[in-house]
């Protein structure tokens, strides 16, 4: 035990060592509808965030590996069938060749993915100087920060994975003037959240850039703030990420409410097998007793 | 498996016809209902049954998302992303598959600690426990080529990194790493026979894993006094007193298991391999999955590429010669008060190894990767083989029986008795 106890006074001082080296602040935990076991999205959250995404990021990049219809599903921001219907009309979508053998244009379905303004990576790269717009579906599942020993472990314990959601809302607010000896080269912009700090992207977001849904007292119902734009289009990318995430949540607490149900009888059960040899067993020599030689 | 005696006697007229023909009946009955195990067995034990439901698990769910998976460079990315969103319930699928491989780590790990622990591998048990090493390298090389499946940019790095490793092999190097790769660097023909070879190993494994419970078989199992079963008193038949106990222990696992699928079912992996592979970028940080990380350590430790590799393989290999490394007479620590002590600096050792290959390999990681590598190799070269000869094991109780109903129920043991040699250990 007491070697335990040094081993983890060597760990501290390392993690002590490593942590004065990196000078990027960590990204503050919020809270989010979708954390801890009975997590659900904000429906209304989510469709705010759309809103956002529709009027800020889809100028530049795509969410390929959602579909129109997805946007009506359960578990999502459930905007109804003809909702979207009317939504995916408003996308042209490439299709064919026809029985002319032309590629045609036609208005979208419900079953389309989400088309990107570029029509290619090359496109969008000599667009915004010389990098693509990275693609956002998965952005909140492909982008995290470094929690370190022993945070990794509590972390675990709590159920926080949310990093990804807590370092994008960081990074969308995370845009300020250079410290003072910082060279921000042309075409980079300096965010203290982002590794390295000069980003190519713009800030993308200001206040009060998006009409939010007002409230009956005519103001909108959430602050019209680059915070509150960034905290939504966050949870919408995360619903992007992982859209069955609900399900996932309840199915967890059926399979795990049923394994401790059933741990309880294996309990007793064995403790009921095991009480018969609690004295002796049937004297026999071991030796007429053997598994297949 | 053939000269077996069972105390299987078939009852109904077609079970005495099938039997005469065919005895696989009375095998089973044999192996795994009427077979005699240690009545002493802790709750160490019962990870060999976790571990068969955890490969047949990875089987089961591996080949339903093969039927939906594409093997193309092109096309590996979006067919896992069409799993996750399109294909019913194909997310749990994968997240039982992908968690699954982390989770059958765990167990393997601690049926590995366990055997070192209680000495398991002592004599009569060495081609035992030489099988459990083949069946641990066979899982390494199919999780590893499981992870390159996915083609995000951990799994296209892992696998550059790791398939360079081949190429600091003398002469025939570079063979093996086009051989592997298909061409002149990690691209569609590697993914291509990774898939096929992630589909093979399991079935190799589940083969060797038969073999491994027939060497198990013959000298039956060990236990936590490392005393041999000396008469009936000591045994209790597998069915149904480990059945229900190994049971028991794995739905105690499979919650352990569904907290990660159903909670955080990304926490084990990493961010990366939700970016599609780019061979044109590098991710700043390329760490392969938790449970290599401490053989990754050992292989950054050493500062030459060769020696590296050497290392690592070693790391693994050298186990393979502790039951001649290991003097000690006696197997179980409970008994051994040095080997014990010895053996939780050695298991801590793993564990910072492990952090240490999580971290960048520069200034004093690098350094405490060292130290913690010479410890890893002494433990074996030097520790053990002097321990069994200066350590006083601790006295022992006669038999098993003795040690689970106290001393009134055997013969008491002369107290000369302590560090004799056992019969068959």
């Amino acid at each position: 035990m007491k070697k335990i106890a040094c081993l983890a006074l060597v760990f501290a001082g390392l993690a002590g060592a490593a942590h004065a080296a990196g000078e990027t602040p960590v990204p503050p935990q919020l809270n989010w509808s979708w954390q801890g076991p009975f997590g659900t999205y904000d429906r209304a959250q989510l469709q705010r965030g759309f809103k956002v995404y529709r009027e800020v990021c889809q100028a530049c990049h795509n969410i390929k590996y959602v579909r129109f219809r997805n946007l009506s599903e359960p578990g999502g921001p459930e905007f109804s069938a003809a909702q979207v219907r009317a939504l995916a009309a408003e996308y042209k979508i490439k299709d064919g060749p026809n029985d002319s053998g032309e590629m045609f244009e036609r208005p979208g379905r419900p079953a389309d993915a989400f088309p990107w303004t570029f029509p290619n990576e090359q496109a969008a790269a000599a667009a915004n100087g010389g990098k693509a717009p990275p693609d956002l579906s998965l952005m909140v599942k492909a982008r995290t920060y470094e929690r370190g020993f022993p945070w990794f472990i509590l972390d675990a314990l709590r159920q926080y994975s949310e990093n990804g959601a807590d370092y994008l809302t960081a990074l969308l607010t995370g845009y300020e003037d250079p410290p003072q000896g910082v060279e921000v080269p042309a075409g980079g912009y300096y965010n203290k959240y982002y590794p390295g700090h000069i980003i190519a992207m713009p800030k993308p977001l200001s206040d009060g850039q998006v009409e939010y849904p007002k409230g009956p007292n005519g103001q909108p119902v959430v602050p019209e703030t680059v915070a509150q734009y960034a905290k939504d289009v966050t949870a919408f990318l995360a619903w992007a990420a992982e859209p069955h995430l609900e399900a996932r949540k309840r199915l967890g607490f059926i399979v795990i409410a049923f394994l401790l149900l059933l741990t309880g009888l294996m309990y007793f059960t064995k403790k009921k097998v095991w009480a018969d040899v609690g004295g002796e067993i049937e004297d026999r020599p071991v030796t007429t007793f053997k598994g297949p030689g | 498996m053939s000269k077996h005696a069972t105390t299987y006697v078939p009852k109904s007229a077609f079970a005495k016809w099938f039997e005469s023909r065919l005895p696989i009946v009375g095998l089973i009955h044999s192996s795994f209902v009427a077979f005699p195990v240690p009545r002493n067995l802790n709750y160490w034990w019962t990870f060999g049954g976790v571990l068969f439901f955890m490969l047949v698990m990875q089987i089961i769910t591996g080949v339903v998302l093969a039927m939906h998976y594409t093997p193309n460079a092109n096309l590996a990315f979006d067919s896992v992303e069409r799993i996750m969103r399109d294909v019913n319930y194909g997310w749990l699928l994968r997240y039982l598959h992908a968690n699954g491989a982390s989770m059958f780590f765990v167990a393997v790990y601690i049926h590995i600690f366990r055997n070192f622990y209680y000495g398991s591998y002592k004599a009569p048990r060495e081609v035992l426990f030489i099988l459990g090493i083949i069946i641990f390298l066979l899982m390494m090389a199919t999780a590893f080529m499981g992870y390159v499946l996915p083609w995000g940019q951990m799994s296209f790095w892992g696998a550059t990194v790791i398939t360079n490793l081949f190429s600091a092999v003398p002469i025939i190097g570079d063979t093996i790493v086009s051989l592997l790769w298909g061409g002149y660097s990690v691209g569609n023909p590697t993914l291509n026979r990774f898939f096929s070879l992630h589909y093979l190993l399991p079935f190799m494994i589940f083969g060797v894993v038969i073999l491994h419970v027939w060497a198990l078989h013959v000298p039956g199992n060990n236990n936590p006094t490392g005393i041999e079963m000396k008469s009936g008193k000591d045994a209790v038949p597998f069915h149904p007193y480990m059945t229900v106990k190994d049971g028991f222990s794995l739905v105690l696992f499979l919650i352990f298991f569904a907290w990660w699928v159903f909670y955080m079912p990304n926490y084990l992996g990493h961010a990366d391999n939700y970016i599609p592979a780019n061979p044109s970028v590098t991710p700043s940080h390329i760490v392969p999955e938790w449970y290599f990380l401490p053989f990754y350590a050992i292989l950054r430790a050493v500062p030459d590429k060769l020696g590296g590799v050497v290392a690592m393989v070693a790391a693994i290999l050298i186990w393979a010669l502790v039951p001649w490394l290991d003097t000690s007479k006696v197997r179980s620590a409970v008994y051994r008060p040095l080997y014990r002590q010895f053996f939780w600096v050695w298991f801590a050792v793993c564990i910072l190894l492990g952090w240490l290959g999580s971290k960048p390999a520069e200034g004093g990681y690098v350094i405490a990767a060292r130290i913690a590598t010479i410890y890893y190799f002494a433990h074996f070269l030097i520790i053990l083989p002097l321990l069994g000869l200066f350590e006083r094991p601790q006295r022992m109780p006669g038999s098993i029986v003795e040690s689970v109903l106290g001393r009134g129920a055997a013969a008491p043991v002369p107290a000369g008795a302590t560090a004799a040699p056992q019969t068959q250990g």
